[in-house]
């Protein structure tokens, strides 16, 4: 996949503002951002479903604006909400989207039966879509995405909504697609998501890139090693953070709480005591890509 | 086509499922009408001789019919085609695999074609039954009616396309589907409005979906073959245009 100078406009309001992206074969992209960074309106692009309002995208060696019919059928989609069909069982909403990939009756059937083992939802295969729990829905999504064994997959915010051990359990499927080969382009807000997932990811914010690289490679560039985390109840943060300055390399004021960047986060927390200055709480963690974005954009990532 | 009939497919797995609850509206309620009209109004009206020697129920059957169609082609273009953009996603899915938008909604019109083929062959068999059919150009009613559905189904499907709420289907409802199967030849001959409402009859789609259906079950009701051109003609314009409106609503609405 390749994006030069990619734009998406709506009227006047300007969704995705000229980004140049790279995805290698294989590997496992992410587009991290809040709600409203551009994800989305890029991966419909990168899906050739929604039409560049400038720039170039070739998606598999392929135009996105001509060859989009050849393009989607190599592609998987697992949009954001899911899309499935109510009325049919769990099943049929695999072949009965297989054959709109051209994909016989026969081998849509047998696509099913593997993908309904791989999502582990064989025991499901003839109950209904509705009584499904939102994790199930989630995975036969991405069974579905893979009925045309696709050489890229893309998933708009795979795991939003999930409880923690349904979010684990797509995850480990995500991985087992990765290992197999499968190209993975993701949007995500969550931290722990893209880390878990993506060798490479980009930060979006307002339709631009203000970051790329590996996870690990994010956190070096924008934040300190370690971040100590201090709470103070409900009494006022703007001056304590003047005097806690000096501590550390960088000192962010949340609604909630303060953050101290420092590489050696412990030595940093008896400084604060050393101040004089008591919170009700300290935390002391390694940097994540939360504070990464925190450094970049000056907001947090989910409010 | 075959990417077409795909989508068609689809939906012909889960109609398998919801066939019974439709046969209420589409089949039975009909039924109804002929009965219900053509015994007791089909009285008043064939006592004082008003349509001569025809009987008021054989009047009102190919009427029937062809209204029939006409509100089955725009309730399968009104709530499953909102339902699709808005509540499932169905299109946005489809949208996502090879299928083109124009394959999106032919099947859609394949379904339709389907729904109205089905059941006015079923209520023309029981009309037949019940001695309402008097002659074999009835086989070609069918035809009329898919063509008429296709006519209301098509602007209905660019209409559901572009708005965003489903109050409005109320409307459409009550102030042009209903006012249409009143005033369109359906029950009495458009002969017996005020001149003015006589030219909206003529415009009305159903009107010349009713000339050609009642042509074909009641010999004395015959066209000439340019009339009968010219009443088809007159709805494939409302389908050409209507396909074209709805695909163009279609791609704004799921491209953009």
């Amino acid at each position: 996949m390749h994006a030069r100078g990619l734009v998406k406009r709506f009227g006047s309001f300007t969704a995705v503002a000229g980004i140049d992206v790279d995805v290698r074969a294989g590997e496992a992209f992410g587009f991290l951002g809040p709600n409203g960074a551009g994800k989305s309106s890029t991966m419909r692009m990168i899906g050739c479903v929604s039409t560049p309002t400038g720039g170039t995208l070739r998606v598999l060696g392929m135009d996105s604006r001509r060859e989009g019919v050849a393009i989607r059928a190599r592609l998987g989609v697992c949009p954001q909400q899911d899309t499935l069909d109510p009325e049919l069982t769990v099943r049929e909403n695999l072949v009965t989207y297989a054959r709109y990939f051209g994909i016989s009756r026969a081998v849509a059937r047998e696509r099913a039966a593997e993908l309904l083992d791989f999502v582990q939802l064989t025991e499901r295969a003839d109950s209904k879509v509705e009584p499904l729990s939102g994790g199930m829905k989630r995975r036969l999504t991405i069974a579905r995405a893979l009925v045309n064994e696709p050489q890229i997959v893309l998933l708009d915010e795979p795991t939003t909504g999930l409880d923690p051990q349904a979010r684990h359990l797509v995850w480990e499927r995500l991985f087992r697609l990765k290992m197999q080969g499968v190209t993975l382009v993701l949007t995500t807000h969550y931290m722990d998501e893209a880390e878990q997932l993506c060798d490479r990811l980009v930060v979006m914010d307002g339709g631009r890139i203000a970051a790329e690289g590996s996870p690990r490679e994010l956190i070096e560039r924008y934040s300190t090693r370690e971040v100590v985390e201090l709470r103070f109840g409900t009494e006022p943060l703007e001056d304590r953070a003047a005097k806690l300055a000096p501590l550390g390399e960088r000192v962010e004021v949340l609604p909630d709480r303060i953050l101290v960047y420092a590489d050696d986060g412990d030595a940093t927390a008896a400084a604060v005591h050393r101040l004089g200055v008591t919170p009700a709480s300290v935390l002391v963690r390694r940097s994540g890509l939360e504070d990464v974005f925190l450094h970049l954009t000056g907001r947090s990532l989910v409010d | 086509m075959a990417p077409a009939f795909s989508v068609f497919e689809g939906y012909l797995v889960a109609y398998r499922r919801t066939w019974r609850s439709s046969v209420f509206a589409s089949f039975l309620l009909p039924l109804l009408f002929v009965v219900g009209f053509g015994l007791s109004v089909g009285g008043y009206v064939d006592a004082r001789g008003s349509l001569g020697s025809v009987r008021y129920l054989d009047y009102i059957v190919p009427g029937l019919l062809a209204s029939n169609a006409m509100q089955m082609g725009y309730a399968e273009s009104a709530y499953p085609v909102m339902g699709r953009f808005q509540w499932l996603g169905s299109y946005h899915a489809m949208a996502a695999t090879p299928l083109r938008i124009v394959d999106i909604l032919a099947g859609d019109l394949l379904f339709v074609v389907f729904r109205v083929l089905t059941s006015t062959a079923v209520f023309l068999a029981v009309a037949s039954a019940l001695g309402g059919v008097h002659s074999a150009w009835a086989v070609l009613v069918p035809f009329a009616c898919v063509l008429l559905a296709l006519a209301f189904a098509t602007p209905g499907a660019a209409f559901t396309a572009s708005i965003e709420r489903d109050s409005h289907f109320a409307l459409v409802q009550r102030f042009l589907v209903v006012p249409l199967s009143l005033f369109s030849g359906v029950f009495f001959p458009i002969a017996a409005l005020p001149v003015a409402l006589r030219f909206l009859a003529y415009a009305s789609p159903l009107w010349h979906a009713v000339q050609l259906c009642r042509a074909a079950t009641l010999p004395g009701f015959g066209l000439t073959p340019l009339a009968a051109a010219g009443h088809a003609g007159y709805l494939a314009l409302w389908v050409g245009v209507g396909f074209w409106l709805a695909l163009a609503r279609f791609r704004h609405r799921l491209t953009r």
